[in-house]
């Protein structure tokens, strides 16, 4: 019975993996990016929350509406005043250093703002656990709206893209920035679109994160956001239902390996298997051929 | 009034300067030929017009109004189409999905649907794959999804850059048909082409680039009797 709950524990684990590997991948694939300082909106998001309920009283549905348009305006803006500008040059390098200034940036300020001491974080989930087979199996009220959220986001994610002018647009983008303009398509309108989904999702992210592991410091977003970003390229960057099933892997497999292999060695069991899919098929899972466009 | 009037072009890339400063308009209705060889600057005179390049001298006036700064976006809603060289259709979406993109600035859904029918009329073979993924689609059949598209903005004029490169001969008839055909439905036409016999027989007046200055112009039947033309360009 203790199997079924770690994979239980590795699908909510995986399910917010997943929520942040979609901030990674969409980024990647509109505006051929890697956003290193995503993880660190992750931060942002659950530092807003503790502020907002722990500090100030906040209602926590309010706290986490607020959270979430604070983390939109910070991606949108570090997408405006960082990455823009950067757009178009030479070495695609420029913009991933840039990227890793703007995560030690945040990090620092938050160290600034709240100190290093780690906080303790009070779960914004109002749901009991549920036990099944007689008291064997216990799911958290955190694991319930981890995983609802999960599949909430995919599919209203997948039915944006699918359904809306800007999703298509998305779609366009991801494609060809030129032939996208041609059609009447803004670029970077689209671009910060794209900044605001994610950063919202990371938000949400973080609130789920720091409610089932309730500790926050200003490096809180940092590992998660690497293990995101491993399952984003885990399941083939660019693609959004592969960030879904890497981040679903690599929550499973970083909990099953935790339990009945080494806790100490549970990292290197997910960065091992990374290596082994990206040997076997170096798109990721669902990548697909990059083709280059002249 | 000409519909698109070019003013003292100059365009740069980095140092060297691909455009040096040239003139030309095309009026309501015309079909205009831009032809020349490889680098003289075709590409680069489209790209200015649609605001993907901006020019660092002169100005483009489209309808009255001066477009040398507005962004490409904004263009196309203004009824200019541009369709790309090398057709860039959007490889991994479906010919459906591509058509609709290029109605992306139209809101009316009942006009986009008319627009619709009628493309599919004019090319059945679109309208057979519509749920094919445009990159399977044959060289032809992507151009003619790239003229499509571009009609789906509904254009007052379109704007095409070597729409037969790379096409087998009768595709290359075909696709030049369909720009007559295009003509005849009253939308004005602006090519670029290598191609410069087809060109010139659809053509009604024509420019001649050489390394990025005009050389020639004129009606494009007597450009095509021209001793020059017919030596440098027609390769007789």
């Amino acid at each position: 019975m203790s199997f079924i709950n770690y994979v239980i524990n590795g699908l909510s684990l995986g399910s917010i993996y997943a929520i942040i590997a979609l901030g990674y991948t969409m980024v990647y694939g509109i505006a051929r990016m890697l956003n290193f300082a995503h993880g660190d909106v992750i931060m942002v998001g659950a530092f807003t929350v503790f502020f907002g309920v722990s500090m100030q009283g906040l209602n926590p549905i309010a706290a986490v509406f607020v959270s979430i348009a604070i983390c939109i305006t910070l991606g949108v803006t570090i997408e405006f005043i960082a990455y823009r500008p950067l757009r178009g040059a030479a070495s695609s390098l420029v913009v991933l250093i840039t990227a890793i200034g703007v995560s030690y940036f945040l990090q620092n300020l938050a160290l600034l703002i709240f100190g290093a001491n780690t906080k303790s974080f009070t779960s914004m989930v109002p749901i009991n656990p549920v036990r099944l087979a007689g008291g064997e199996i216990v799911i958290s009220g955190e694991t319930i709206m981890t995983i609802l959220s999960c599949i909430i986001i995919m599919i209203s994610l997948t039915a944006f893209i699918k359904k809306t002018k800007p999703g298509q647009a998305m779609l366009a983008v991801s494609e060809d920035k030129g032939a996208a303009q041609l059609m009447g398509i803004n670029v970077n309108g689209t671009i910060s679109l794209t900044f605001a989904i994610g950063s919202g999702l990371a938000a949400i992210a973080g609130i789920l994160l720091c409610s089932a592991y309730p500790s926050l410091s200003p490096y809180t977003g940092s590992m998660p956001g690497i293990k995101a970003f491993i399952a984003a390229v885990f399941g083939g960057i660019g693609s959004i239902p592969g960030a879904l099933i890497g981040g679903i892997l690599l929550g499973v497999i970083e909990i099953l390996g935790r339990a009945y292999i080494s806790s100490q060695l549970a990292d290197v069991i997910v960065f091992m298997v990374l290596i082994i899919v990206l040997l076997v098929k170096p798109t990721g899972l669902l990548g697909r051929k990059l083709q280059e466009k002249v | 009034m000409a519909m698109l009037e070019i003013h003292d072009l100059e365009v740069f890339y980095g140092v060297i300067k691909a455009i040096k400063g040239i003139s030309f308009k095309v009026n309501e209705g015309e079909v205009i030929a831009l032809i020349g060889a490889n680098g003289a600057g075709k590409t680069t005179i489209l790209h200015t017009i649609t605001g993907l390049i901006m020019p660092k001298k002169g100005r483009v006036i489209f309808d009255g109004i001066e477009i040398s700064k507005i962004k490409s976006h904004k263009i196309v809603s203004m009824g200019m189409a541009h369709v790309p060289e090398g057709r860039r259709v959007f490889a991994q979406l479906s010919v459906f999905q591509n058509l609709m993109l290029g109605a992306f600035t139209r809101k009316d859904k009942a006009e986009i649907e008319n627009s619709l029918k009628s493309i599919y009329k004019r090319f059945p073979r679109l309208e057979e794959r519509k749920n094919q993924i445009a990159g399977t689609l044959s060289g032809g059949e992507q151009q003619m999804l790239a003229m499509g598209r571009a009609l789906m903005s509904k254009p007052r004029i379109i704007l095409m850059d070597e729409p037969s490169m790379g096409l087998s001969p009768i595709f290359v008839n075909e696709i030049f048909g369909i720009i007559e055909e295009v003509s005849q439905m009253g939308t004005t036409v602006l090519l670029v082409e290598q191609n410069a016999k087809k060109a010139l027989a659809i053509a009604d007046r024509a420019y001649v680039l050489e390394t990025g200055n005009i050389i020639l112009e004129g009606m494009a039947s007597e450009l095509l009797d021209n001793d020059e033309i017919r030596k440098a360009y027609l390769g007789e």
